[in-house]
């Protein structure tokens, strides 16, 4: 049995339909990114597969006993609220200092147990949430969009890291993402979301679908389109920087 | 020895004080400052409801603060923001209550008493209430806890760890409400909110995890009630006012130490 099976998934928010008719499966041990544009509803579709959102319409199993590592977008962390690494692995419930160093160790930042939260950098609080995600043993690691704001090596290390951990755990992950090209590299299977799914296979499959170049470049290949953005970040900063947000802002 | 009204006054002080310190962190957190005020100014309404209806002062200004989360949720559900509707609640709350205090009793009722707290004249009944309340903001903090951090936290982990944030957000509510009405007999309406706000602002340079803060906290209300009221009686002035100044002073003096120990 298939770990999580959506039929017929919508979502309406304020009379707006951001998503309808998605129906997904998930298998054991394999990598899914659902990838697509601003307000395509991925964040959403995450989010209820997560069990954070109630669909309108439509229904999602979960494989009985399923255990969900889920990594929030970003944590808007209240600054009045403090607390410690160490101190966040025991969100929701207090677990064993054994199986936390081994998750802090796990993703590289032990030394950083005692330090608060609120002076981390993007990276380190990335691998943060993915050690607290980690310590329940998922069956399945669900990221929304987890390298957003990461330099290309960031990405490039995080990415590597998500695929070990498929291998030595065996669990699935299902990520949002918007930087394709890392992302095809690493997935097993690409959903490609735009208020419905349009297209979905292997890498290769979707990169070459006409739909998805539709939504994600014309002309060139895709995955080609946003190296090119890349470029622009190497030579102009400051224009790819106004490029970057307004890709992030709308989710 | 219960018999002694400072005695009364004191342990009066030291439990609202205990509740309020320890749902402080929370308010801050949550950022409802405001949304607590509110309740408090309403709480004027609940005297009069409480005068006008002969029932108890507890039941009317408990009464009055829920009617403030009702009207809330109900306002900033209509796109009105959060910190106007709360603005239109609390002033409007405030309004009323003095006029309804006014028409039901007289000019012969002490408003002030409520406005600035009477905690003096605290009866053995009231000193059961309170530290009841105390007791049961205690118990629950302790049987939510875990539940309420993740939903600081994050409200998505909540919801994905199998806790219904909603419920913890109407618990909180409820809490603030227990805790505002038996604080209008100590401090009043117009200053339980600093109770709050002020040992759980004093705490956060201090610590670095969500229980120290509450520890803390509740050690700043303490001492704000115990050197408030032995301020009081040394300058004679009125004992409400002065548990907030005593606050206030401790608040600077850890700002202080905060900014000697480069925190």
């Amino acid at each position: 049995m298939s770990l999580i099976e959506a039929r017929g998934l919508a979502k309406t928010f304020g009379g707006e339909t951001v998503l309808h008719g998605v129906d997904l499966q998930v298998e054991r041990g394999e990598i899914v990114t659902i990838v697509g544009p601003n307000g395509s509803g991925k964040s959403t579709l995450l989010r209820m597969l997560a069990g954070v959102l109630q669909p309108d319409k439509g229904q999602i199993t979960h494989a009985s006993g399923l255990k969900i590592g889920y990594v929030p977008q970003k944590l808007s962390l209240e600054a009045s609220l403090p607390m410690t690494v160490r101190r966040f692995l025991n969100v929701p419930r207090r677990v064993s200092e054994a199986d936390a160093v081994a998750a802090l160790e796990r993703v590289g930042i032990l030394p950083l147990a005692r330090r608060s939260l609120e002076g981390l950098s993007g990276g380190q609080m990335q691998r943060v949430l993915l050690a607290r995600a980690l310590i329940v043993k998922p069956d399945v690691l669900m990221l929304d969009e987890p390298t957003q704001g990461l330099d290309q090596q960031g990405q490039a290390d995080f990415y590597r890291l998500i695929e070990e951990l498929r291998a030595e755990m065996g669990c699935a992950v299902l990520m949002v993402s918007h930087e394709l090209h890392v992302v095809m590299s690493a997935s097993d299977r690409v959903i490609c979301l735009n208020g419905h799914i349009c297209c979905e296979g292997t890498p290769e499959i979707v990169r070459n679908a006409p739909e998805y170049r539709r939504l994600f470049g014309t002309g060139t290949q895709g995955a080609l389109a946003l190296y090119r953005h890349e470029h622009d970040h190497v030579h102009d900063e400051s224009c790819a920087q106004g490029h970057a947000h307004s890709h992030e802002d709308a989710h | 020895m219960l018999n002694d009204f400072l005695v009364r006054a004191g342990l009066a002080g030291l439990g609202v004080s205990l509740a309020a310190g320890a749902l402080g962190p929370f308010v801050v957190w949550r950022r409802m400052a405001y949304f607590g005020d509110a309740m408090a100014h309403a709480a004027i309404l609940g005297v009069a409801l409480s005068l006008g209806f002969e029932i108890s002062l507890f039941v009317g200004v408990l009464f009055s603060a829920l009617l403030v989360a009702a009207l809330f949720l109900a306002l900033t559900r209509r796109n009105q923001s959060a910190d106007s509707a709360l603005g239109v609640i609390a002033h409007s709350a405030l309004a009323f209550g003095l006029v309804a205090v006014a028409m039901s009793a007289g000019p012969r009722v002490n408003v002030e008493a409520y406005l600035f707290g009477d905690i003096l004249t605290v009866s053995r009944a009231d000193l059961t209430l309170i530290w009841s309340v105390a007791a049961v903001v205690a118990a629950w903090l302790l049987w939510r806890w875990q539940a309420l951090v993740t939903w600081v936290l994050s409200p998505d982990l909540a919801e994905t760890s199998g806790y219904n944030t909603k419920l913890e957000e109407l618990g909180l509510i409820m809490a603030l409400a227990l805790v505002v009405a038996v604080g209008i007999k100590a401090v009043g309406a117009l200053l339980i909110t600093a109770l709050l706000i002020i040992p759980a602002a004093s705490a956060r340079p201090h610590v670095k995890t969500p229980e120290a803060m509450i520890a803390l906290s509740l050690g700043f209300g303490a001492l704000a009630a115990v050197a408030g009221l032995k301020g009081a009686l040394w300058l004679d002035t009125p004992a409400g006012p002065s548990i907030v100044c005593a606050a206030a002073f401790a608040f600077a003096a850890s700002m202080l130490v905060a900014k000697v120990r480069g925190r």
